[in-house]
């Protein structure tokens, strides 16, 4: 009960606070006009002073987040003694990268090596889903009986999970490596298809009926017409399989080993090496918001808006 | 010599349409028969919903009739063709190519079997050139304004040298004073080129300052003709003259007899 009359309360002081600054140059409008005659250029902040302002409103809120990132990191290694803490973990890290391409053995690679040898995997694999999806995607978009045919296959192979292709994969290939591509490949492809197909189907019938009243020829139409359309769904597509395919190769790499930052997290921890862990964690997730950056980026360029 | 003027030019007969949706079927147009005479203005107006464009699809090949016959320059209209130009409501640009490459796209359609590149390129030229667009020839259609978004319109349309204009509420979008400089380059286009043209609108001015015939439609469902309204005003045509012709006058009120007397809407 209490509780409500005090809030009611605040409300009030905050109203009145509103009123009186409305109410400020209101008031005293020849008081503002006197102020501006008079040469007060001192007083208002010059142009770079605002954009400094702008630039450090900006900056500061998620420099706010790291550092409390960092805070709740700290203690919570200072109550559990296995974690390092954010120094111990700088202080590997430089280490680490300080010889980031060496290689003693072929278990043993630096880690711009084993950065290296995923994010191949992921192109890989990526680029195949992105060859046969994009086409995949216009053909179900534009031909009704085709997104029939298709919708129930996307419907059961979509949700599997993607590790769950790895065995097909080790079966067909007999091979590690390709049989995490195929992996990286098998859960990139859908997003592809799928936002490609949806753009697809939603090109304003206006501009199916500029191609039919021109007679265009159906090159003309995909390439005038579907095309421009299409590219901000299939960027979407794009960006979200590339997000999918470096989520799944860290997983696929710990079951097939070999060179690559999934592996190399495995090793660390057989070797109890917590900072390289941690380590890891923090370059999957800068790599993976690096390709996000770049695509988005890509995608902004190829817009036609 | 002269040539014969086909009375004839478009004819539509018997034609009925009846749309399929899954709500059940709705008879938009019944019995609709006319036919437009080689070089005519004429425009269609009626109330909204009642099937202008249902009409002015079905000439342009956009929609099959469900019954009855259309014809074009004495053959059945089995689909959408070039010799059937439109100029649609909302323009209808493609938002990712200039205006000239969206005139170029039609006219390279069109004449890119018998002319040269550089003909093409003259052709969509004289196109922008002709709507007054030459300035804007290489803007986008978001940096032009909405009135210069229909000339471009116009200007792919008449590029096509097709043989029939057809029109859908070209000025509906615009204000009033745009919309009334476009009529006026419009009839000094259609002077010169002396094409065929369908106009659909519901505004009477319109209708009457621009036609030749007004093609006045019931209220749907089952639209029909209702009436057809010679306009025998003299060409060249002046808006400041008119306004002041009795005859002029007296045509504008027989069209609004007819909307809003005979087939007045009722309130929705
Ligand atoms: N594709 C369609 N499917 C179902 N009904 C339609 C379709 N096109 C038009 N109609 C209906 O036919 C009638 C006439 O439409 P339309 O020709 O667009 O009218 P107008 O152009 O005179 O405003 C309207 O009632 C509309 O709802
Ligand atoms: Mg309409």
């Amino acid at each position: 009960m209490s509780a409500i009359g005090i809030s009611k309360e605040d409300i009030k002081t905050i109203m009145n606070n509103e009123q009186t600054v409305a109410s400020n140059p209101v008031a005293s409008p020849k008081a503002a006009a006197k102020k501006a005659a008079r040469p007060a250029v001192a007083k208002r902040p010059s142009a770079l002073a605002l954009k400094m302002r702008a630039f450090f409103q900006w900056l500061l809120p998620p420099i706010f987040g790291l550092l409390l990132m960092g805070a709740v990191w700290t203690l919570i290694s200072h109550q559990s003694p296995n974690l390092p803490g954010p120094v111990s973990t700088w202080h590997s890290a430089v280490e680490l990268f300080s010889d980031p391409f060496y290689t003693n053995s072929p278990n043993d690679q630096g880690i711009g090596w084993n950065i290296l040898a995923s994010l191949e995997r992921v192109g890989l694999g990526f680029g195949l889903a992105a060859l046969i999806g994009i086409p995949l995607g216009f053909i179900i978009g534009r031909f009704q009986f085709m997104s029939r045919m298709a919708a129930p296959i996307i419907g059961i192979l979509r949700p599997v999970s993607p590790l769950a292709w790895l065995p097909i994969g080790l079966l067909v290939f007999k091979a590690a490596n390709p049989a995490a591509i195929w992996v990286i490949f098998i859960s990139a492809i859908w997003p592809m298809i799928i936002n490609t197909a949806v753009g697809v189907s939603k090109v304003p019938q206006d501009y199916m009926n500029v191609a039919k009243v021109l007679n265009l020829s159906e090159w003309k139409i995909v390439t005038k017409i579907l095309f421009p359309f299409v590219l901000p769904y299939m960027m979407t597509g794009v960006r979200l399989s590339i997000g999918v395919a470096w989520l799944v190769i860290v997983a696929a790499e710990m079951l097939t080993g070999g060179v690559g930052i999934g592996f190399w997290v495995w090793d660390e921890w057989n070797n109890l090496n917590v900072e390289h862990i941690i380590i890891a964690i923090f370059v999957v997730g800068i790599v993976g918001l690096l390709l996000e950056l770049a695509l988005t980026s890509l995608a902004r360029r190829f817009s036609y808006e | 010599m002269e040539k014969i003027v086909q009375e004839k030019y478009v004819q539509l007969e018997n034609v009925n349409m009846t749309f399929f949706t899954k709500k059940g079927t709705f008879e938009a147009l019944k019995n609709v028969n006319f036919s437009i005479r080689e070089g005519e203005f004429i425009s269609i107006i009626g109330h909204s919903g009642c099937g202008k464009s249902t009409v002015l699809n079905l000439i342009a090949g956009l929609l099959q009739p469900t019954d009855g016959n259309l014809f074009c320059a004495g053959r059945e209209i089995a689909g959408p063709g070039p010799e059937r130009a439109v100029v649609f409501q909302n323009h209808s640009l493609l938002p990712w190519l200039t205006c000239s490459e969206n005139v170029y796209l039609a006219v390279e359609r069109v004449f890119g079997a018998t002319d040269t590149k550089d003909q093409l390129k003259k052709r969509t030229q004289a196109a922008i050139e002709l709507v007054g667009l030459a300035h804007a020839a290489d803007k986008r259609p978001n940096e032009i304004s909405g009135g210069m978004k229909q000339r471009v319109g116009i200007a792919r349309a008449l590029a096509m040298e097709p043989k029939v204009l057809l029109l859908d509420e070209p000025f509906g979008a615009l204000d009033a004073l745009t919309r009334a400089h476009l009529q006026d380059e419009l009839m000094t286009i259609m002077a010169k080129s002396g094409c065929t043209a369908v106009m659909v609108t519901h505004d009477v001015d319109e209708a009457v300052l621009l036609s030749d015939r007004i093609v006045m439609m019931t209220n749907g469902p089952a639209a029909t003709i209702g009436d057809i309204l010679d306009v025998e005003l003299a060409r060249p045509r002046k808006r400041l003259e008119l306004a002041e012709d009795g005859h002029y006058n007296h045509l504008r009120s027989e069209v609004l007899k007819f909307l809003y007397e005979r087939h007045a809407k009722k309130a929705a």
